[in-house]
């Protein structure tokens, strides 16, 4: 039989037509795949963007498989996550896709923040793109703290607490939105449905709203240029010259200036599909169950820099710093477009801008290194589980292997390490003798200070004088002890 | 005609608002409920130690799971004295842990550290632990629970 080719063809045509004569698809179609775009554009630094609204369409197609068995409730939700992962097929991929498309999008999202703050898009007349770039960022942060908390675990639960306990220093108002988060007073099933409701409905129709009129924005104002040093923004040029850039060497989006996004997004999906396929999701750990009280709560990953801060924040300006620091960040980023909106773009010739950027990544990775090692924490077993060094008991008095039981008994060890076992929150006792005399070690230990209890309660004198006389001897071999000064120097010394 | 339709639709705006605002905001709305909870009888807790209490929220909900199950530090001085404290940390609410050999609590998260009175001893915490109210009933004691404490309302 002869395929009737033209028939065919006139016919898809037909429907085509059809088809947009109603909905303007090919209107459509030009005004947005098709909108022109400076070919400078067209650069390796300009994919994040995409990369980003990939990551989050991804996460709405794994969220939503995720939804078909998850249960929110404080009850069967542990449960159900233990089904996902071990039992439901594939739920185990799908739930390591869903973790670590949120861990992309989050990291990939702030690329893009640094990319758009280097090259100056922010500038004229781009203020609502920024805007709404700023609102998209706090939806994805609260996406990704909300998501935290589905996987409820012993992690969610005790994150919950310190979100309320937040709250809670808010003047005023404090209990009322404390009880507000939680959805009572206590953190339970209600806490779980509001952030349940929070995650899958609140914010994920505010990014498609927010990303709707971040896109919009791109459309009418256009992307930005490659930034030239040199090229200054001025308002009451820039429009024309943007125009002219267009003119002169402007490509329609697709096919022209989307290949490098494409390419970068075959990246990002290679990528989260790697990461969940060879580490597999997060947890859940233990159960959300008060009672289980050996937990070690842990924010995630993007969260570690603010749990890092609330450990060496002074406490007399951490309620301060809690709740005005974000403000007064919120506020310099809103202000950015307006009070810097004209100028130079390239960061060539904008050092400031390059100083705060690098500033700021690399507070941020030290805080999460530190947020990671957390040194101020108490190593809860040091006392029981560590071994003390050979070389820190031969050939010491019985007096001073007494101390030594003491130091270990009385869970000194949780805080202070000794050859690099035990906590890291109070100084190494590794070499103790050579920094502190006797007199100095016996007021530390009796009155405490400088972040250490006072164990003045808690020690008999002669528990005092043993835990003495076996620091002093925590010291390199053939080194005198440290002595006081101010003294006359002893012959024996 | 116009006007009237803003009009209303003002009404029909607040009589959806109205309940709508109400609903989520209640916690602004309704006052602050604690109950007495047993946990259990004053001979669990022996004197001169501090020991793991643990009591069921008194408004918990039946699908609340284990998170209607709280748990506290009771300290027994002597008698019938007592001091019952919140797990939570006083400074970002984790659950401390009593450790009976050095006579303090230790918060895992920030490092805070308290003494068995409750008082602060180190770290980041801005005041010493929470503390629950309490009596003695019927040989039982009795604490007035219900609420997670934070700095704005200290009373667990």
């Amino acid at each position: 039989m002869k395929v009737p080719i033209q028939k065919l063809t006139d016919l898809g045509l037909g429907i085509f037509n059809w088809v947009d004569d109603r909905l303007h698809v090919k209107k459509i179609w030009e005004s947005t795949a098709g909108h022109h775009v400076p070919q400078s554009a067209g650069s390796w630094f300009y994919v994040f963007g995409s990369a980003t609204l990939l990551c989050f369409m991804l996460q709405l197609v794994t969220g939503i498989m995720l939804a078909l068995v998850y249960v929110p409730s404080a009850d069967e939700s542990y449960a159900t996550l233990e089904y996902l992962t071990y039992h439901q097929q594939l739920g185990w991929f799908l739930r390591g896709m869903h973790y670590w498309g949120s861990n992309f999008m989050v990291g990939i999202m702030l690329l893009h923040m640094t990319q758009v703050f280097l090259f100056g898009a922010y500038k004229y007349p781009r203020e609502i793109t920024w805007l709404s770039g700023l609102a998209l960022l706090v939806c994805t942060l609260g996406l990704a703290f909300t998501g935290q908390v589905m996987r409820f675990d012993e992690d969610a639960y005790w994150g919950l607490g310190i979100g309320a306990a937040i709250m809670g220093r808010v003047p005023f108002i404090g209990q009322q939105l404390v009880d507000f988060m939680l959805g009572g007073q206590i953190i339970a099933s209600e806490t779980l449905s509001r952030f349940f409701a929070l995650h899958v409905f609140v914010l994920p129709g505010a990014v498609i709203a927010l990303v709707s009129l971040h896109l919009r924005m791109v459309l009418t104002k256009g992307i930005n240029e490659y930034p030239v040093p040199g090229m200054v923004v001025r308002r009451d040029t820039y429009d024309k010259e943007y125009a002219a850039i267009l003119k002169k060497e402007g490509v329609p989006f697709f096919p022209k200036a989307i290949d490098k996004d494409i390419i970068a997004a075959s990246f990002v999906i290679g990528g989260i599909v790697a990461c969940a396929f060879f580490f597999g999701p997060k947890g859940p750990g233990g159960p959300a169950d008060p009672l289980q009280i050996d937990a070690n709560p842990r924010p995630d990953f993007w969260f570690l820099w603010i749990f890092a801060i609330a450990a060496l924040m002074p406490a007399e300006i951490e309620t301060f710093a809690l709740l005005v620091g974000p403000a007064v960040i919120g506020l310099v980023l809103v202000a950015l477009p307006f009070v810097n909106g004209t100028g130079e773009k390239s960061w060539r010739r904008r050092p400031v801008a390059v100083i705060v950027t690098l500033l700021v990544w690399i507070s941020l990775g030290m805080l999460t290194y530190l947020g990671v090692t957390s040194p101020w924490s108490p190593v809860m077993d040091g006392w029981s589980a560590e071994t003390t060094p050979d070389a820190k008991i031969l050939n010491r008095t019985p007096l001073e292997l007494q101390g030594a039981v003491t130091l270990q008994y009385k869970q000194c060890r949780n805080c202070h390490a000794i050859d690099g076992l035990g906590g890291e929150r109070g100084p190494s006792l590794s070499d103790v003798g050579l920094r502190l005399t006797k007199p100095q070690l016996v007021r530390q230990v009796v009155q405490g200070g400088g972040n250490m209890p006072a164990y003045g309660q808690n020690l008999s004198p002669s528990e005092v004088e043993a835990l003495a006389q076996y620091m002093i001897s925590l010291r390199p071999e053939g080194i005198p002890p440290a002595r006081d000064t101010t003294l006359p120097r002893k012959p024996k010394d | 005609m116009l006007a009237l339709g803003f009009g209303l639709n003002a009404v029909a705006g607040a009589a959806v608002g109205i309940p709508l605002l109400g609903y989520v905001l209640s916690s602004f709305l309704k006052p602050r409920q604690l109950d007495w909870v047993s946990l259990g009888p004053v001979e669990k807790f022996p004197e001169g130690k501090t020991r793991l209490g643990n009591y069921k929220n008194p408004f918990h909900r039946s699908w609340d799971g284990s998170t209607a199950d709280i748990p506290c530090w009771v300290r027994r001085i002597k008698g019938n004295e007592f001091q019952v404290f919140a797990i939570n940390c006083a400074h970002l609410g984790c659950p401390v842990r009593w450790f009976e050999e050095s006579k303090l609590f230790m918060c895992p998260c920030h490092g805070g550290a308290y003494y068995e009175d409750g008082e602060r001893a180190a770290g980041p915490p801005p005041r010493g632990l929470f503390t629950y109210e309490f009596k003695i009933d019927n040989g039982n004691l009795m604490i007035l629970a219900g609420a997670l404490p934070t700095l704005a309302q200290p009373n667990a």
